[in-house]
């Protein structure tokens, strides 16, 4: 489809102000002035609306097409929360209003929104004090990194290292990383911790060991009561992995299993729109000794029920976010929350869990199931058998897209050769679970006859398999427009 | 339940087949120590009942202000079809584009964002977003640590107080150097900040139009600085940068944006869009999303998702920053923006609220006592002194119903006197005149 540049027409008007009075001149001098006009698009607004609406068509979104996409909770986002978050009381709200004083009293509505959206996280997950000004998953997992790192620093020591376990999201090392740790990374056994390797690599260097359960297999951390243990015995912190919290709404408290740090992402177990990427929004949540190092500002409720802004909190690790993190995202968690409530969510967990177990069992003949049993909310399948016939995982992926699936995760967690992690989520029927199984069947049964055929799908959506590597190797980022 | 549609009848069927006799079956392996200790949460709401108390939130908030407060966030005016085209199912409800023949309307949309901050900021490279201004100046600077492999980063006081914090929190661990050369009157001080620069310095940091309003040309800083083996780095705000001299004009390597002034609501503070751009050279020191042009088996084009060794899904504690997503809705809003208002209706824009500005600027400086901070040329911001402090002309005309703009006396001591006073062209004549009346009655 051609873009927007090439269907740009020099002259055309766009939709912009009404036509100047006056130019410039006098206003900003020459020298700092910009010699011509940017190159952006000369087109009518009918243009863009068609240009735009045909771009979204070839786009696969939950509004449109099963996604069972693994670790990604791709959920049904209910269509109210948008409303909710365009409602002009919050959307036209600027976010200095309340950092004046005697303006807190134009802006309590807001703050009611952060205070009680943090107060439900709490009660969630068990953790004695939440922020929601961190920007997206991978943000929450850096501030709770530098949570972890301001804490140690406050008594006195020097903990250069963090523990990841080699089935973590890759989030989880980079941040740690970028808070300025050693990674050390741990091998599963069995698709779990085993608490003798880490025994073996904790000491006194440890700041914190950062864990997802259920684990990226969809497995249960067994040893979870043994590796709590371990860590405080070392008094070093354990850090939450939030990804995987819809298998355990209710079923689970990570704070009263003894966790310190979590990071949520409300896209996923909340229902967030993923938007093509992001916006996302990643809570990060902690036990009362690190309550004080949460970023500023907070939301505090006075005596008389009024909401304000506070700043006086020496240790905090400052400022992770602008304002007060993405408003317009975790306003749609909050009415999420409050729509579906405590039984609400606990059916979430419930039904996640059992749609996951449901495909599982039905693909369990043709698929290889390296670890076959109950599993969480996602569970992971190989194809080492297609593979040998010289199908891979890959391929099945772009074979689905054919049929109008996304894919699930391929190559995904490491540790599994061949990986199709599947996560049908709570929000898909009986209908389309079934209808799912037998396509995917039907796959796997032409890699049987046929590999040819699948190794060469996509042949149905808009484009065929890409060339990926031409991409990289030949780097083309931006339209000839202006060049 | 809402959202679920199993059946009672289902949900046996689906036990039957799993062989287990009841949900409690499917969280055996939890162990009861394990179990919550509450979950005390209140029962559900229908949708109408969620959205009436949201409604009375939203109502507690006073939106109705006449504002005239930016501070690097403004309240411009977003033509309908922005909203209208980025609702859209298929873009809101897509996940990050790892398959690529599934999502070429994400990633043409991103290909065409990346297109238009290259041509707006005049560089060579754009990534696909990060989170807001503040993370894009930061990753800048670490772009530039990794790049120099220097340590000592030189800033100019001008650049917007919130990001400098912003900067102060990421780097509390890293044995950065940060050196803040001094603001003159509300301009940069380009004899101290070249004085600074050094062969130990990684990156110089400036801002222009910088958070006073005032316009700078950093074209021979930037000369200097390179000479020092230092990279340039300049925040912008986007929309003025359709009639100002741009950051590739001046040589920056990197240039920043908060992209919140391209079809964004103000939405008390995000979510925002972080907008980056970079010389050639620098490209696989940028983090985050990038996309690529390229062809299918059938030689027709695609795009995809590229140079993904450097990000953390591959490279891991490696990787150039831990940033996994994008901010691609909301790029998607600055490209649908972008295209509606077309080169000259941007530049109209910016001209108009630069107008506009000036403007307030003449009529203000007809009341006592009242001077410009700065003589220097200005945009669509100024900073006017008072001869009161500045948190006292609030109060009153707060409760007025008028925002008269941003006390500057909040993160510059020293100038508690002066007010920040922005336009947009959501502001009229009308309301500069009755500014003027309550600023003169409140001093």
């Amino acid at each position: 489809m051609k873009t927007i540049f090439e269907q740009s027409v020099s002259g055309r008007p766009g939709v912009g102000l009404r036509e100047l009075k006056k130019d410039l001149t006098g206003l900003i001098p020459q020298e700092l002035a910009r010699d011509g006009l940017p190159c952006l698009p000369q087109v009518g607004e009918l243009d863009v609306v068609r240009h735009f609406t045909r771009l979204s068509r070839l786009n696969f979104g939950v509004d449109s097409h099963f996604y069972p996409l693994g670790s990604c909770t791709m959920k049904y986002n209910p269509k109210f929360m948008e409303q909710a978050a365009a409602l002009p009381g919050f959307s036209r709200l600027h976010p200095l209003v309340p950092q004046f004083r005697g303006a807190g009293h134009f802006a309590q509505g807001a703050l009611e929104v952060i205070f009680e959206t943090e107060r439900l996280l709490c009660e969630i997950t068990g953790m004695a004090g939440f922020t929601v000004h961190p920007m997206a998953g991978s943000h929450g997992e850096l501030a709770g990194a530098m949570i972890i790192a301001a804490y140690h620093k406050d008594k006195g020591r020097k903990r250069t290292k963090v523990v990841v376990p080699d089935s973590a999201h890759g989030t989880n090392p980079a941040s740690a990383a970028i808070a300025g740790f050693d990674v050390i990374s741990l091998e599963s056994k069995d698709g779990i911790v085993d608490p003798q390797a880490l025994e073996a690599v904790l000491s006194e260097d440890v700041a914190a060991v950062m864990m997802t359960c259920p684990n990226t297999l969809g497995l249960f951390e067994q040893h979870l009561p043994r590796i709590v243990e371990l860590v405080r015995s070392v008094d070093a912190l354990l850090y939450y992995d939030g990804a995987n919290l819809n298998a355990i709404l209710g079923k689970m408290r990570v704070g009263d299993a003894g966790f310190d740090v979590v990071h949520l992402n409300l896209h996923k177990t909340f229902g967030t729109p993923h938007g093509g990427g992001g916006p996302g929004s990643g809570p990060v949540g902690v036990c009362e000794r690190l309550v004080d190092f949460l970023p500023i500002s907070r939301v505090v409720k006075l005596e008389d029920g009024q909401f304000f802004l506070d700043y006086d909190y020496p240790k905090s690790i400052g400022y992770v976010a602008p304002f007060y993190g993405n408003f317009g995202v975790y306003l749609k968690a909050y009415a999420y929350i409050l729509r579906l409530g405590r039984e609400g969510l606990i059916r979430v967990s419930e039904n996640a869990v059992l749609a996951a177990n449901y495909l599982r069992k039905r693909l369990e003949e043709h698929l290889e199931i390296p670890y076959n049993r109950i599993c969480m909310h996602e569970f992971v399948a190989s194809a080492v058998r297609q593979a040998a016939k010289g199908v891979r995982a890959l391929d099945i992926a772009k074979a689905l897209l054919d049929k109008g699936y996304h894919a699930p995760t391929v190559y995904f967690p490491l540790i599994v050769k061949e990986a199709l992690m599947f996560e049908p989520t709570e929000t898909e029927s009986l209908d389309t679970l079934d209808q799912f199984v037998d396509d995917l069947i039907a796959i796997l049964e032409q890699a049987d006859q046929d590999p040819a055929a699948i190794q060469s799908a996509p042949r149905h959506t808009p484009v065929s398999r890409l060339d990926e590597v031409k991409a990289a190797r030949n780097l083309e980022l931006t339209d000839n427009c202006g060049l | 339940m809402p959202y679920i549609p199993h059946t009672p009848n289902e949900q046996r069927r689906m036990l039957d087949v799993v062989g287990i006799p009841d949900m409690d079956a499917l969280f055996a392996e939890i162990p009861k120590t394990l179990r919550p200790k509450s979950f005390d949460l209140p029962e559900g709401l229908g949708e109408h009942e969620v959205m009436r108390h949201l409604e009375t939130l939203a109502d507690k908030n006073n939106t109705r202000l006449v504002g005239f407060l930016g501070a690097g966030f403004y309240d411009h005016a977003i033509p309908a079809a922005v909203d209208f085209l980025t609702s859209r199912g298929e873009f809101a409800t897509a996940y990050t584009p790892y398959q690529p023949e599934a999502s070429q309307g994400s990633l043409q949309a991103i290909f065409e964002y990346q297109t238009a901050v290259c041509r707006l900021l005049d560089m060579e490279y754009a990534n696909a977003s990060v989170y807001d201004g503040g993370t894009a100046l930061y990753e800048a600077m670490m772009m530039a640590v990794r790049h120099t492999k220097r340590r000592k980063i030189v800033v100019d006081e001008c650049v917007n107080p919130i990001y400098r914090r912003m900067l102060d929190c990421y780097t509390s661990n890293l044995h950065l150097e940060m050196i803040v050369v001094a603001h003159r009157e509300g301009g940069s001080d380009l004899k101290a900040l070249s004085a600074a620069v050094d062969t130990d310095t990684a990156a110089i940091i400036v801002q222009n139009p910088n958070f006073f309003g005032v316009l700078e040309d950093f074209t021979g800083l930037f000369t200097h600085a390179r000479s020092q083996g230092a990279l340039n780095i300049i925040s912008v705000y986007p929309l003025m940068q359709a009639v100002l001299k741009t950051p590739g004009a001046m040589g920056a390597d990197i240039a920043t944006a908060e992209g919140q002034s391209l079809g964004l609501p103000l939405s008390f503070g995000g979510p925002y869009l972080g907008m980056m751009a970079c010389a050639k050279a620098l490209i696989r020191q940028m983090p985050g999303r990038i996309v690529g042009r390229t062809t299918d088996a059938q030689g027709r084009t695609g795009y995809v998702l590229t140079l993904q060794a450097r990000e953390q899904h591959i490279r891991r504690q490696k990787a150039t920053s831990n940033i996994c997503s994008n901010q691609a809705l909301c790029a998607l809003r600055a490209i649908v923006f972008l295209c509606l208002m077309g080169p000259r209706g941007l530049a109209n824009t910016a001209t108009h609220c630069s107008e506009l500005a000036h403007y307030a600027a003449r009529r203000l400086l007809k009341l006592p006592g009242a001077k410009l901070l700065s003589q220097r040329p200005f945009a669509n911001e100024f900073a006017l002194v008072l001869p009161k402090p500045a948190y006292h002309v609030m109060d009153r005309l707060t409760r007025r119903g008028f925002l008269p703009g941003f006390p500057l006396g909040r993160y510059y001591p020293g100038l508690e006197n002066v007010l920040l006073i922005a336009c947009t062209e959501k502001n009229t004549r009308e309301d500069i005149g009755i500014l003027k009346e309550l600023l003169g009655g409140a001093l």
